[in-house]
């Protein structure tokens, strides 16, 4: 693909006119961008659709010497995240992406990334899992991830990707855990929208040159991923997942500053017109904007309905959670893969279990839509949010449906 | 807002011509999004992409199935293909074709609508050097719509196309000329 960079407008004129224009750009060369801004030491990635864009136009802005990076090609993804463990353990910032199958591939050493405490930033450019073998988009890929130990953030859209790439780099490298940002395969990969950047003089500062204290190094020696035995294992594990849940704290504060440096404000939970709402949806990543359109539809009948975005999926944002579902009497949980043989889908279940440790009691629905880039309409979501109000005078007699099945 | 659907076989720059419909409207300092039919192209096969335009954001994620405008960029398609599919009823069909409004009414099955017309194969030929008419439909999109300045449209062919950029700039002016519109 010769996709030829849009310029955006240089540093100095951007600093001239004092504002930071929109450019049009793909969403995977935007991310690219971003990465490349961030001044990542080592790529490594094996192309896979439709995340290849993305590491395509890297190894481009390498190849033009435009970005000072190793770009390793490698033979799978299995190698890639391998390569990536490797140079970030000897203190390099990484950076890789994938989909669907590849991220599967890579499954065995995800686990050691993070349990290395190792700050990698990969993108999932979320796609379903074969068989049938599919291109297009549905979380089943990143749900197989769920319990690994990576923080796990979903974009809304291109800016939110673009910008959660620079948080990513600043969260994980203070936290020492691996992040993966999913971005809805096609749905935003292949679109051009208009996203802005940060100037470079502000990532340099938000971004500041990683320096890690631990990491491998001859003149003084570590050890790293050593076996742990049945003496140890289990402190080893407790103190990963004491690490993990605080790095909820370094999340939360890393977009305080960015909300200092840009006036743009990121949380766990997004809420969408839920002060007084009766009725709510729960979604992740950018099917929430079409939703939207829905709740507005609604508003408009004088229907009292909401929106809840999980933005933060791991660590679970227990408590953000359920204080954004106010006084909801009914919440459709709209997941995107599906958990065979389980009480529900990925998110489905983590709402009902949340809700359990509070008082809340909201009657739960829990629909699976949009598997393989099956088209989630307005009109959907409207027939979503009326399933979910037939909810709260009714029991439900089902405890998940996969909706918008051909019969 | 407006929203458009292109068609086009595989190979001739379809999906190129949305993103720069797109990003000569964002230049312009408007809300675009440009998308590609989702799937597997294969060069030669009839394919789509979709553009959205408004002055707000835009806030959906759904195809689209009611385009207000079509524009076809291969003339061999209205025969083949249901291009009015879903049009909204004061919308737009913007074709590449030498054949009179008569003609093309009657191969649409009777269509009455808006309809823009221009042989744009026969300047692209004449212009470019080959018969790749996605930059020269441009033209023809921007007289019958009128949702983009023309010169945010040059400036998009000319970041694009580089040493070939005023090949397809002067056939896109050609098309601005030429672009015939029946109401």
């Amino acid at each position: 693909m010769k996709k030829k960079l849009i310029r955006e407008v240089s540093l100095e004129e951007a600093k001239a006119l004092k504002i930071r224009k929109k450019v049009a750009k793909e969403v995977s060369v935007a991310i690219a961008d971003a990465v490349a801004q961030c001044k990542v030491d080592v790529i490594s990635a094996y192309p896979i659709t439709p995340q290849t864009h993305i590491v395509e136009y890297l190894s481009e802005l390498v190849n033009n010497g435009e970005l000072e990076s190793e770009y390793i090609p490698v033979e799978s993804e299995h190698a890639a995240m391998s390569a990536c463990i490797g140079a970030s353990a000897a203190g390099a910032r990484t950076f890789t992406a994938t989909s669907s199958q590849g991220l599967l591939f890579m499954y065995e050493v995800l686990f050691i990334a993070s349990a290395l405490r190792l700050p990698i930033v990969m993108v999932i450019a979320n796609r379903s899992i074969s068989a049938p073998i599919s291109i297009w988009n549905d979380h089943s890929d990143v749900m197989t991830m769920r319990d690994s130990g990576w923080i796990q953030f979903f974009a809304e859209n291109g800016q939110e990707a673009v910008d959660l790439i620079y948080h990513s780099y600043r969260i994980a490298e203070k936290s020492l855990f691996p992040v993966a940002i999913n971005i809805d395969g096609f749905i935003l990969t292949h679109v051009i929208e208009p996203v802005e950047f940060l100037d470079q003089e502000l990532v340099d500062k938000y971004v500041p040159h990683l320096k890690m204290n631990y990491k491998l190094d001859p003149k003084k020696p570590v050890t790293m991923g050593a076996i742990g035995v049945p003496e140890i294992y289990t402190e080893a594990k407790k103190a990963q997942d004491e690490a993990f849940n605080s790095s909820y704290k370094i999340i939360i504060n890393a977009w305080k500053e960015f909300e200092k440096l840009t006036g743009k404000r990121y949380q766990p939970v997004e809420i969408y017109k839920m002060e007084d709402a009766e009725v709510a949806l729960v979604i992740m990543g950018s099917l929430t904007e079409t939703a939207m359109n829905a709740v507005d539809l609604l508003r408009d009948e004088g229907k009292k309905v909401g929106l809840l975005r999980l933005r933060l999926w791991r660590p679970f944002p227990l408590r953000d959670f359920i204080k954004a579902i106010g006084k909801v009497k009914a919440i459709g949980v709209v997941d995107r893969a599906v958990s065979h043989g389980a009480t529900g889908g990925p998110v489905g279940i983590e709402v009902r279990s949340a809700l359990y440790q509070s008082n809340k009691r909201p009657k739960i629905v829990n629909f699976i839509a949009g598997l393989s880039g099956r088209d989630v309409t307005v009109e959907d979501f409207i027939e979503l949010f009326e399933r979910t109000y037939h909810a709260i005078k009714t029991k439900p007699t089902f405890s998940y449906k996969i909706y918008g099945v051909k019969e | 807002m407006t929203e458009i659907r292109l068609h086009g076989r595989g190979g001739q720059g379809v999906v190129t011509s949305a993103e720069l419909i797109a990003i000569a409207a964002i230049n312009e300092g408007k809300y675009a999004q440009a998308f590609p039919s989702f799937g597997a192209e294969r060069r030669g096969a009839p394919v789509q992409a979709f553009v959205r335009i408004d002055t707000k954001r835009i806030r959906t994620r759904e195809k689209i199935y009611h385009p207000d405008v079509v524009l076809v960029l291969d003339p061999t398609l209205p025969k083949l293909i249901k291009i009015t599919d879903g049009l909204k009823k004061k919308g737009t069909v913007i074709l590449n074709s030498y054949l009179s409004e008569k003609e093309i009414k009657k191969i649409l099955g009777n269509y009455n609508g808006r309809l823009a017309i221009v042989d744009a194969t026969k300047i692209a030929i004449e212009e470019i050097g080959f018969p790749i008419t996605n930059t020269t439909m441009l033209g023809a999109f921007i007289k019958a719509t009128g949702l983009i300045e023309a010169k945010y449209m040059e400036e998009a062919l000319r970041e694009r196309f580089g040493k070939l950029a005023e090949k397809n700039i002067k056939a896109f002016h050609r098309a601005l000329e030429e672009t015939k519109i029946f109401e």
